[in-house]
């Protein structure tokens, strides 16, 4: 009991059979307390990964009776010729940008008008989660609903109401780009806010003082803002869009409810869950996983490196 | 000067006017859905659309809750986000308060796995993880979906916890120690009782997680007796033929049942929400 005494700051410095034996002691229980995650890891994580690329280079089929064989980059090969993947990946990245572009200069607004002080100011942050907290199954249904060609409220306002437009709107059911818009405007309503709030934690700890300096020294608020608020706001916004970029470039339950299987308004995440569920082709399927993974790392690769280029 | 009273009341108004609209903004599809909810279907279906309820009726949500799948469905979400949020909490803490508060070698190297995995696209690992749930007899079952929501809501937690567990004074543990403690002691006598803050927080951002996930649902689940909430409102179908192809009276009080909750949630504990996921910077 004596040896135990000494607390851990003593034992750092000084070395005594007690340290070791409470090193080890640590060392061991680390490890007990980090298996069942570790384990967890690796069953649902790094095993899928590795049977991910396994599968891509086999032609397996669930249900099959004949065993998979290896074809190779053979998957690969169709995939690069495959149209309709081609679609999936264009679709995708121009509703990335939409959104994530969107969503930037919206959080942003937001933000800032959060940051002033003003009564209510509380209420306000808290209504802003409430896009967050709803599933984005839900929130698609119910833009679906207000996006409806005959009882919609879109149509009602912009037609009955407001008289911009001369006849109703078929937001969702319409051409590609009509469609990939208002699919846009689901998404940057349910995640604005969210960004909004990281922004508003970012402007919230630039100290006030500097304002008070750029003021004294005839700086007006867009000079303030350019030169004081962007740059100290750097990280933050990072963060955001690498987070948001990520996000979109994954986007699935959004499209799947607004269009099903419509074959013009796939992602990339519905083109490779429809082979691997639908058609059960879990070789293919596995391949535009794949496919998928390198995008998404090639995106996160530019922006890593345009931080660093800016940092230098 | 003589303008500058009137200057300041235009700014004034024009800045609630912004704060008004952007209110307007964010929560008027949500005010959408609770009044299509309480109109009739004389009412929903006829132009130019009411803003208000003129004749509010409950029969929408009497139509939902009389509704098996739908009930069954919010029976599998709480089963399912439950038990995720638990396993994640228990599995979590064990390992955060390991990378947070022990020293052993290849601390590094799984705090980086850990970090590089809350960032991970689920759908990059599908292809495996859908052999996996067929191999493994988990297809089409409560239990396939709870071990796979672990992939998304561990690492996160693991990730907030540790940071939680690092902040702490290190005078804690050492009088503890000095009362003889051992580490394991030390962990769930002293240390865990004052992570509670940390635990509802990530406890909330997994639950919420949970409930709303869509992709594993609607991949691992057939039957509607395994579905969760966000698989069976998606496959919303008419009950009775009544010349509507999508029920939205029904759907839109669906809706709000499965909304209404998390919005409770979020408003009570939207302070810790807020660091969390500022801490994490994942979205839900």
């Amino acid at each position: 009991m004596s040896q135990q005494v000494a607390g851990s700051k003593a034992i750092a410095r000084v070395t005594t059979p007690a340290r070791n034996a409470l090193t080890q002691s640590q060392e061991r229980l680390a490890w007990i307390f980090l298996a069942p995650t570790l384990a967890v890891v690796a069953f649902v994580a790094v095993y899928p990964l590795i049977q991910t690329i396994w599968l891509s280079l086999t032609n397996a089929r669930l249900g099959s009776v004949q065993p998979a064989a290896f074809v190779g980059l053979h998957n690969y090969r169709m995939l690069f010729q495959d149209i309709f993947f081609r679609d999936a990946v264009w679709i995708t990245v121009i509703f990335t940008f939409i959104t994530v572009f969107f969503e930037f200069v919206l959080g942003l607004i937001i933000a800032l008008v959060i940051n002033s002080n003003f009564k209510g100011r509380g209420p306000m942050r808290a209504a802003m989660l409430i896009p967050w907290a709803i599933p984005t199954v839900i929130s698609a249904q119910m833009w679906k609903w207000m996006y409806n060609d005959i009882f919609g409220v879109f149509n009602d306002l912009l037609v009955t109401r407001l008289g911009i437009l001369e006849r109703p709107l078929a937001f969702v059911a319409a051409n590609q780009t009509l469609a990939l818009f208002s699919i846009a405007a689901v998404d940057i309503w349910k995640t604005t806010p969210f960004i909004a709030l990281l922004l508003l934690a970012g402007l919230q700890v630039i100290p006030g003082d500097i304002y008070e300096a750029a003021d004294v020294d005839g700086a007006n608020k867009i000079q303030q803002f350019f030169s004081i608020t962007l740059p100290l706001l750097r990280p933050a916004i990072l963060v955001a869009l690498i987070f948001r970029t990520l996000d979109s470039l994954r986007v699935f339950d959004v499209f799947y409810v607004m269009f099903g299987a419509r074959p013009d308004m796939q992602t990339m995440a519905v083109y490779a869950q429809q082979y691997l569920v639908n058609f059960s082709n879990l070789g293919y399927g596995s391949a535009i996983c794949v496919v998928i993974f390198l995008i998404i790392a090639i995106f996160v690769g530019v922006y890593v490196n345009v931080f660093k280029v800016e940092e230098a | 000067m003589t303008r500058s009273p009137a200057r300041y009341w235009i700014g004034r108004i024009l800045f609630y006017l912004m704060v008004l609209l952007i209110l307007i903004y964010t929560i008027f599809p949500f005010y959408w859905a609770i009044v299509s909810s309480i109109k009739p279907n004389s009412e929903l279906f006829s132009t130019p659309v009411s803003y208000w309820p003129n004749n509010p009726t409950l029969q929408h949500y009497q139509e939902v809750f009389r509704n098996a799948d739908f009930m069954i469905a919010l029976l599998n979400s709480v089963i399912v986000a439950f038990s995720v949020t638990a396993l994640s909490l228990i599995v979590g803490a064990l390992a955060a308060y390991a990378l947070g508060r022990l020293r052993f070698t290849g601390r590094p190297v799984v705090l980086y796995t850990i970090l590089a995995m809350t960032m991970f696209p689920q759908i990059a690992v599908l292809g495996g993880l859908f052999q996996m749930i067929n191999t493994f007899g988990l297809y089409n079952r409560l239990s396939g979906l709870i071990l796979t929501y672990l992939i998304f809501t561990l690492p996160f937690t693991v990730w907030v916890l540790t940071n939680f567990f690092k902040a702490m004074p290190r005078d804690l543990e050492e009088a503890a120690y000095v009362d003889g403690a051992t580490p394991a002691q030390t962990f769930y006598k002293v240390l865990l009782p004052l992570a509670m803050p940390g635990l509802v927080t990530t406890g909330l951002l997994a639950f919420i997680a949970a409930w709303n996930e869509f992709l594993f649902a609607l991949s691992f689940t057939q039957t509607p007796d395994q579905r969760t909430v966000p698989v069976a409102i998606f496959a919303f179908q008419p009950q009775t033929t009544g010349g509507f192809e999508i029920p939205w009276g029904p759907m839109m009080a669906a809706t709000v049942v499965v909304t209404v909750p998390l919005i409770i949630l979020t408003l009570i504990f939207q302070r810790r929400i807020l660091a969390g996921l500022t801490a994490g910077a994942v979205k839900g």
